[in-house]
């Protein structure tokens, strides 16, 4: 036989590869600007000066150790629920129900910090944790195991599941958990034990250390593990995956398993490392943030961490805008709103820098799949 | 058949480059007003892309395309179509839940005010099917239609936009042959009127009977021009390959031995709960090649899909080693060795935003070497992929290329290298070579029958007889979900398996060879 085209060469496909990962940052970075500038005419609009406030965001988000130690704080919890919600993404699954889960996963560490008392931290954390993880991983199977066996769409069911955490959160914090310390009128747990308390190794929060790890090991569990490689091919089609000899079943429970053990993870940490109780409210809209970010990250889990600095950031920053320029904190929310808007809607900003529509693996925001 | 001396459409020194491959180098081209002009070359020539650039889906890096004449700039099929150009995909490019009429006008709706106006729509579909005899219900959802009405919708799609440049890729390539005959009077009755139609097959019969003129392209560059009276299949083979090219399959006597896959009284539905396969048995035996024949639609594919355990037995038993696998997991039926082609590359087949490595790694991702536990051993899957890419001549970059980017007879060849690459017992094999080139089925065919001489059973599903006739030892014919007749393929004739095909009784077939005789007679309608 002729040994015809062997146009075969390393190079070329390394290249490719590069190409690939540049072209797909332009797109979120675009976002974020395009985001900015939107909120900037907001701001002129309003009557305040964009730069002035802009210079004081970030300013509150950076411009100190103080501040800086504000922004990881708000984004150790971002990245895990941007984690989540990414992974459930790879295999085809669009978890809105990380705020439940990681509601679930707050509570039920607070509960474990609170009741046990005098165990050493060595002991006290990992079980706090993992009992917060593993409830999260609970909540988000019950969605799972409904869409692997009835069909039931996960983005309704988790919402529902939503609903029933914030009742059920809410019920314990003012029930049988509710710090019963004389003078609290408020629904609140009692604080955990302060061998609970996440600490600070040489001066980092354990929190966010363990936040950077978990993207790490998503990372290792998608790209580097056959389980990463079988989710991955269920999202990308269903009935090749069959072909392949994948339950779709299994890989439909294991990421949401998966997804709500990261939020539960989420919530936990939260509760350990800054909150040091629960109290329903304190983390409103973490869950729905993290979607923001998965998507800014393109569901790429190293990615989740400048995502969720970034909107750490904004968030650390906001009150001294606020105090700076007058601008109302809101306005921060309204910027996320617009990022969110101009990643999902990719696009507009295509369309802008007249790129053509991508080659990699396409992120679906909800497969009709069902049983 | 007048190719008159207009020219419609002419390319002018087209060139095209992607990553790491130039899919066309200076091409020029030239369309005659109502005449057929037909492309060929091996797979990844850039017959495909070159159809693309004239269609406005891609835009050529230097070199110009001129309509009438006229140097134009087609930046969009939006504006290929206000050129009077269609084009039919080598993938269809349809909306199966939307009705044909709904097909046919999305993109150039006709309006009555704000509002749709369908009922214009279908009289002018209509009116269309009539005048060419494009035979198909507007009201039809496309999912439910054949894949032959399919095309049907395709190119009424385009006459529907007053198309008179018809772009067809491989349209023949999913059909029967009565389809193929059937879009060929279309063919001849637009050409008639006028149009003009560039037509890209692997099939070199069937560009010898409907061409006017044939183009040939290799590596992305012309190599010939020939016309179907000075050429012969053989000669266009060579011309395409660049070397001669055995058309013939040669193999040796076949040497049964133990069954290998068993089939008892298999019953099977389709999505319908329709019994489309109706209590089928037969044998494969290690070292035989067993072809079943038969006009597309008459259970083959729901057969195989329930043998390999993409669908449930309904009843009966399926044995695979003398093992019973009746609805076994797909992936416990892969373990006993059972490789699988699937008909739909596409859909069941690739993962197309996968690298070629990946896919060359599907179903066995989980195995050593290519996994040590659950982690990854991504040296093996390269080695494993550049060993199989060069075996199999897939024309790529590299292994890591998204299988998006191959041309569709290279995508095909991913699936057969994964599968023939494998070591099994039983290999089953849909459509092997569908959209395959001529010098690539050759090495297809060799493969095939080496894996058999090595003691492998080989389940043989093909539309083509040709290749059916070719390669089988043993050939069952399948007619309304039956098995109507097993022949020795030494002595079976075209015309009487294509009668069995049609569904005439096997009475004047030898009593010994006919499987279910008498059952035959209550399946037919
Ligand atoms: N979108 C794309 N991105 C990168 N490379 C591409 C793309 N489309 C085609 N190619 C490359 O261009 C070359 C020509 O492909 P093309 O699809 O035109 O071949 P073809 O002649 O139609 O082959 P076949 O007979 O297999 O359909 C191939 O090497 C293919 O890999
Ligand atoms: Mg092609």
């Amino acid at each position: 036989m002729e040994r015809a085209g062997s146009q075969f060469s390393p190079r070329m496909d390394s290249r490719i590869q590069i190409w690939g990962m540049v072209h797909a940052a332009i797109v979120p970075i675009a976002s974020v600007v395009v985001a900015l500038v939107v909120g900037a005419a907001i701001i002129a609009l309003s009557g305040a000066n964009p730069l002035v406030a802009y210079s004081a965001l970030f300013e509150g988000g950076l411009g100190s150790g103080r501040a800086f130690s504000r922004t990881l704080e708000k984004a150790t919890p971002l990245i895990f629920g941007g984690l989540a919600v990414s992974l459930a993404f790879k295999c085809g699954l669009f978890n809105i129900g990380a705020q439940g889960q990681l509601l679930m996963g707050a509570v039920s560490a607070a509960f474990i910090g609170f009741s046990l008392q005098g165990l050493p931290s060595a002991l006290h954390i990992p079980l706090a944790l993992l009992v917060g993880a593993l409830l999260g991983a609970v909540w988000a199977a019950i969605a799972g195991t409904l869409k692997a066996f009835t069909g039931a769409h996960e983005v309704i069911t988790t919402i529902m599941l939503n609903f029933v955490a914030f009742n059920l959160t809410d019920w314990l914090a003012d029930g049988p958990w509710k710090d019963r310390t004389p003078g609290n009128i408020v629904a609140r747990t009692p604080a955990v034990a302060p061998e609970a308390r996440l600490p600070d190794i040489v001066g980092v929060p354990l929190g966010i250390i363990l936040a950077v790890l978990a993207a790490i090991a998503v990372w290792w569990l998608i790209w580097r593990t056959t389980i990463g490689f079988e989710l991955r091919t269920v999202g990308q089609n269903a009935s090749a995956a069959k072909y392949a000899g994948i339950s779709v079943r299994r890989m439909t429970v294991l990421a949401m398993v998966a997804s709500g053990f990261l939020a539960g993870l989420g919530g936990a940490v939260e509760t350990l490392g800054v909150v040091g109780r629960f109290q329903p409210g304190f983390n409103v809209g973490l869950g729905f943030n993290a979607i923001t970010i998965a998507l800014l990250a393109r569901t790429n889990p190293i990615a989740v961490i400048p995502a969720s600095l970034l909107i750490g950031v904004m968030q650390a920053g906001a009150s001294r805008m606020q105090f700076n320029s007058g601008v109302a904190s809101e306005i921060i929310d309204v910027i996320l709103a617009l990022i969110l808007f101009f990643v999902a809607a990719d696009g507009i900003i295509r369309r802008v820098l007249r790129l053509r529509a991508e080659e990699g693996e396409r992120v679906t925001l909800s497969s009709g799949r069902g049983s | 058949m007048s190719a008159g001396s207009e020219i419609v459409l002419e390319a002018r020194n087209i060139t095209k480059r992607f990553p790491g491959v130039v899919a066309n180098e200076n091409v020029s081209l030239k369309l005659y007003r109502g005449e057929v002009l037909a492309l060929l070359g091996e797979n990844g020539a850039g017959k495909t892309t070159l159809m693309n650039i004239l269609y406005g889906l891609y835009h050529q890096d230097s070199g110009e395309v001129l309509i009438r004449g006229e140097p134009v700039r087609i930046s969009g099929p939006s504006d290929s179509i206000r050129h009077g150009i269609g084009m039919v995909h080598q993938h269809f490019m349809l909306v199966p839940v939307f009705t044909v009429a709904e097909n046919i006008i999305l993109g150039a709706e006709t309006r009555n005010g704000p509002f749709l106006d369908l009922n214009a729509a279908r009289r002018q579909i209509r009116e269309l099917s009539r005048q060419y005899n494009l035979d198909v219900d507007p009201d039809a959802y496309v999912k439910d239609l054949s894949v032959g009405q399919q095309q049907r919708v395709e190119i009424i799609k385009a006459l529907y936009r007053k198309a008179d440049i018809l772009i067809l890729d491989e349209p023949t390539a999913v059909l029967t042959p009565q389809e193929t005959e059937e879009l060929f009077t279309i063919i001849r009755s637009l050409t008639a009127r006028g149009a003009s139609v560039i037509f890209i097959s692997h099939k070199l019969k069937e560009v010898l009977a409907i061409a006017d003129r044939i183009m040939v392209l290799r590596r992305g560059r012309v190599v010939g021009e020939t016309t179907p009276r000075e050429a012969t299949e053989r000669s266009l083979a060579e011309m395409m390959v660049g070397r001669s090219v055995m058309m013939e399959v040669e193999k040796g006597e076949a040497h049964p031995g133990t069954p290998v896959l068993t089939l008892d009284r298999v019953t099977v539905l389709d999505d319908r709960g329709q019994r489309v396969v109706n209590e089928v048995s037969l044998e494969v035996h290690a070292g035989e090649i067993l072809g079943i024949a038969g006009v597309q639609g008459n259970g083959q594919t729901e057969l195989v899909e329930a043998i390999t355990g993409l669908r449930p037995v309904h009843s009966g038993r399926v044995l695979i080693n003398g093992r019973d696998v009746t609805n076994a997991s797909p992936r416990r039926i892969s373990e006993t060795g059972c490789a699988h082609v699937p008909e739909d590359r596409q859909e069941d087949g690739l993962v197309l935003t996968y690298s070629v490595a990946d896919n060359l790694v599907l179903n066995t991702y989980y195995t050593p070497p290519f996994a040590r536990g659950i982690v990854r051993n991504d040296r093996a899957i390269l080695n494993h992929a550049s060993r199989l890419i060069e075996r199999y001549d897939v024309r790529t970059p590299g292994p890591l290329t998204p299988v998006s980017a191959l041309s569709g007879g290279n995508k095909q060849k991913v699936i057969i290298a994964r599968e023939l690459s494998r070591e099994g017992r039983l290999l089953i094999a849909a459509q092997p070579t569908r959209g395959i080139d001529v010098g690539s089925i050759e090495f297809i065919h060799q493969r095939i029958v080496a894996e058999r001489d090595q003691g492998a059973a080989v389940l043989l599903v093909s539309a083509e007889l040709d290749e059916i006739m070719a390669l089988s030892d043993r050939i069952a014919v399948m007619y309304h979900g039956k098995i109507v007749a097993t022949l020795p393929a030494a002595s079976a004739t075209r015309e009487e398996l294509g009668l069995l095909m049609a569904g005439a009784q096997p009475t004047n077939v030898p009593h010994e060879t006919i499987a279910d005789g008498r059952a035959t007679v209550k399946a037919q309608r």
